[in-house]
């Protein structure tokens, strides 16, 4: 099962040096479709590997590195846009993970980038970023609508010329969702790291990963998203015992405990994350979020689709209650047969 | 997947699977003389049905990998491959970073190479196979690979794919050559596959010193004039699908490239006015 | 309120090349190539990691002979570009 051999591999370099060639052809695979391989190349940095391989991990390495380049200097880029407006900018997920130097930022692959305003500053923040070249990806006006009524960000800006986007949160779940983050608490514990820029606290960032691995999408890159976890947890939890307590108490303020949880019991399930004994205990349906998890053949596959559309629906029904539910995927549903795009997902 | 094809083109493995046999067993004719590759791949291809049940009814093959774009239009099943061929062609712009990619054709004398770069329709790949009837070996038709450390240009001798009347006037003059199938309605009209000539694959691994840089243009009086460095850069970075994620190891490899390099601008009515200039100016 | 300052990276952060009459710049911070011409290779020299007004860029670039709005708009495609930055 390569998305399981991957896991393993990242948790445990040293059982590279065991794979066999049919092995490895299917992990790297899986990592390149999990979006993985750039963290597996640095995991297996320096290990004597088959040439092959080390030639395919060489390239994701440098790609990585480039990646966090440009990450990190569109991050640059919303600073100077933002400056006056919102100072400093908070930054969320892989730009946070890179830009405050952390492990779960080694070799990550990051796309948008994700930042967070407080609420009052959105129009503000929206009017420098257009002022300074960003523009609106979005040409349908329900869509528009939607997000500006429901989301949890502004509709996606675009950077004609760098091509990147960005999403500018004010919260870090849709309004519609049945936890309710508190995005004043996040913005007033953020940790500045100089240069204009800040990340959530420790504890806010691990809450942010579990809400953005269970209650934002479909699960799909959960894998890679959850390896976050692992990340975070190992880095913060070292020599700190004030962590776990703070953790469990920032995720009642976000009514996440139960995300947060079965986060906490996945990875150490998965990775054999050093957690408190309460959460080395599998919860009821900790076996169904597992098999969606390592759901990937060796070709880079997705299985089980039907897994995959149940998480789908559900997902859904996280954020939105039914009626408001059915409203939009209906109107998803006439989208696509008038052969028109659907609104995208979320990026990852 | 139920049907597997590894093949090493260059210095470049793939490995392309297919949930129908008719694909794989063309593709095994057409790359009937490279080598056959079982290794870990550098990149893998996937041509499934879009449903499961697409398998038999009204089989349409999409294009999948290790690398994709969303909203790649699926192809009927007897267009199997050219489905494999767009799909290592997408592998490669996508995925490639060992090389600086170049979208040019590529041919070779005396270990010193002439890149041919241009529009789609200038007729680049037209001039590179009838190259080979006139003293040139064809090192590559749609991508050449720039070696950022060494600058030398890598071969990828894929086989080259023509278009409408471009095949008959090839057939023509290649007596012998090993074709694919031809492909009559595709979203580009006619297409078939030319494998290189012997000399092509028995150097699909042999690199050389790029000296010519050509942008030719066909159906025009016989006419050149010189390109400027700063010009050729930017035409060669839009022609480039990785350039950018190079980062400056592609920077450095295609400056020196076209500070390096003579640069001209040639117009040709025809295969053998592009060859004697090319003999001139090289 | 004081005169808006401009300051270029440092001079390890650009890597220069020239090309025949043009310069391919490729920017170590960004990964962005950018083409230019002159006077702009002389302008990111000089604000290589200091910064400095207008003014002071005018007294340093005789050539430029006061023409104030072709170096703001030089200086505003700088920044747009993330060349320069402004304070």
């Amino acid at each position: 099962m390569p998305a399981r051999t991957l896991a393993t591999l990242l948790a445990d370099p040293g059982a590279a040096l065991l794979l066999n060639r049919n092995a490895w052809t299917g992990v790297l695979a899986a990592a390149r479709a999990e979006q993985l391989i750039g963290t597996l190349a640095m995991r297996l940095d320096g290990l004597a590997l088959p040439q092959r391989v080390a030639a395919v991990l060489g390239d994701a390495r440098a790609t990585a590195l480039e990646g966090r380049r440009q990450a990190l200097w569109e991050a640059e880029m919303a600073r100077r846009a933002l400056a006056g407006v919102v100072e400093p900018v908070i930054l969320l997920k892989g730009t946070a993970f890179a830009a405050a130097g952390l492990d779960a930022g080694q070799g990550r692959s990051i796309g948008d980038l994700d930042i967070l305003v407080p609420r009052q500053r959105l129009s503000q923040a929206e009017a420098a970023l257009i002022d300074a070249g960003w523009m609106w990806v979005k040409p349908d006006p329900y869509d528009d609508a939607y997000y500006r009524k429901w989301m949890h960000e502004l509709p996606p800006l675009i950077h004609p010329e760098r091509d990147r986007m960005i999403d500018v949160h004010h919260t870090i779940l849709p309004l519609t969702a049945r936890m309710k983050p508190d995005a004043a608490r996040l913005i007033a514990r953020a940790v500045p790291l100089g240069g204009g820029l800040a990340v959530l606290s420790p504890a806010d960032m691990v809450v942010h990963a579990a809400i953005h691995l269970f209650g934002d999408g479909d699960l799909s890159g959960g894998l890679r998203n959850l390896w976050d976890i692992d990340r975070l947890l190992r880095e913060f939890a070292e020599g700190d015992e004030a962590f776990w307590p703070t953790l469990w108490a920032f995720a009642a303020d976000h009514e996440a405990q139960r995300v947060v949880a079965r986060a906490l019991r996945l990875a150490h399930v998965l990775f054999a994350t050093p957690v408190p004994e309460m959460w080395t205990r599998a919860g009821a349906a900790d076996a169904w979020y597992l098999q969606r998890l390592l759901a990937r053949d060796g070709w880079g596959r997705e299985t089980r689709p039907a897994t995959r559309l149940a998480f789908y629906v559900r997902s859904h029904w996280l954020r939105m209650p039914p009626a408001m539910l059915a409203r939009h995927l209906w109107i998803k549903w006439r989208m696509n047969r008038d052969g028109r795009p659907p609104p995208q997902q979320e990026g990852q | 997947m139920r049907y597997v094809l590894g093949v090493r083109i260059g210095p470049v493995t793939f490995r392309i699977g297919s949930d129908w046999q008719g694909p794989i067993a063309q593709l095994r004719t057409l790359y009937r003389d490279y080598p056959r590759d079982d290794g870990v791949p550098d990149f893998s291809v996937r041509l499934t049905p879009r449903r499961p049940w697409r398998r038999w009814i009204r089989p349409a093959v999409m294009i999948e990998g290790d690398f994709v774009i969303p909203d790649a239009a699926p192809l009927p099943l007897d267009q199997g491959v050219l489905a494999a061929e767009m799909g290592m062609n997408l592998q490669m712009a996508l995925g490639q970073r060992r090389f600086l990619l170049l979208h040019a054709a590529a041919v070779e004398r005396n270990g010193r190479a002439i890149v041919l770069t241009g529009e789609s329709g200038a007729g680049k790949s037209t001039l590179a196979a009838l190259l080979q009837t006139r003293g040139w070996r064809l090192m590559a038709d749609e991508f050449v690979l720039l070696d950022p450390a060494s600058g030398l240009v890598h071969p990828f001798p894929r086989p080259v794919s023509l278009k409408n009347s471009a095949i008959d006037v090839v057939a023509e003059e290649l007596t012998g050559a090993h074709w694919g199938p031809l492909m009559r309605d595709t979203p580009k009209g006619a297409i078939r596959h030319l494998v290189p000539a012997a000399d092509a694959l028995a150097a699909a691994e042999r690199p050389a010193r790029p000296v010519l840089l050509l942008f030719p243009r066909f159906g025009l009086p016989a006419d050149q004039r010189g390109v400027g460095a700063g010009e050729a850069f930017v035409r060669l970075t839009q022609a480039s699908t990785n350039y950018v994620v190079l980062g400056e190891r592609g920077f450095t490899a295609l400056t020196r490239f076209v500070g390096d390099v003579t640069r001209v601008a040639i117009d040709y009515p025809d295969a053998d006015a592009a060859a004697a200039m090319i003999e001139k100016l090289w | 309120m004081n005169a808006t300052r401009y300051r270029a990276p440092p001079a390890s952060d650009l890597s220069m090349v020239l090309l025949d009459e043009l310069v391919a710049i490729f920017h170590r911070a960004s990964g962005i190539t950018h083409l230019v011409a002159s006077p702009v290779p002389e302008l990111l020299t000089a604000l290589a990691g200091r910064w400095m007004t207008l003014d002071d860029i005018e007294q340093e670039f005789e050539l430029i002979d006061g023409d104030r709005a072709s170096l703001v708009s030089i200086m505003d495609g700088l920044g747009v570009a993330g060349l320069i930055e402004r304070a």
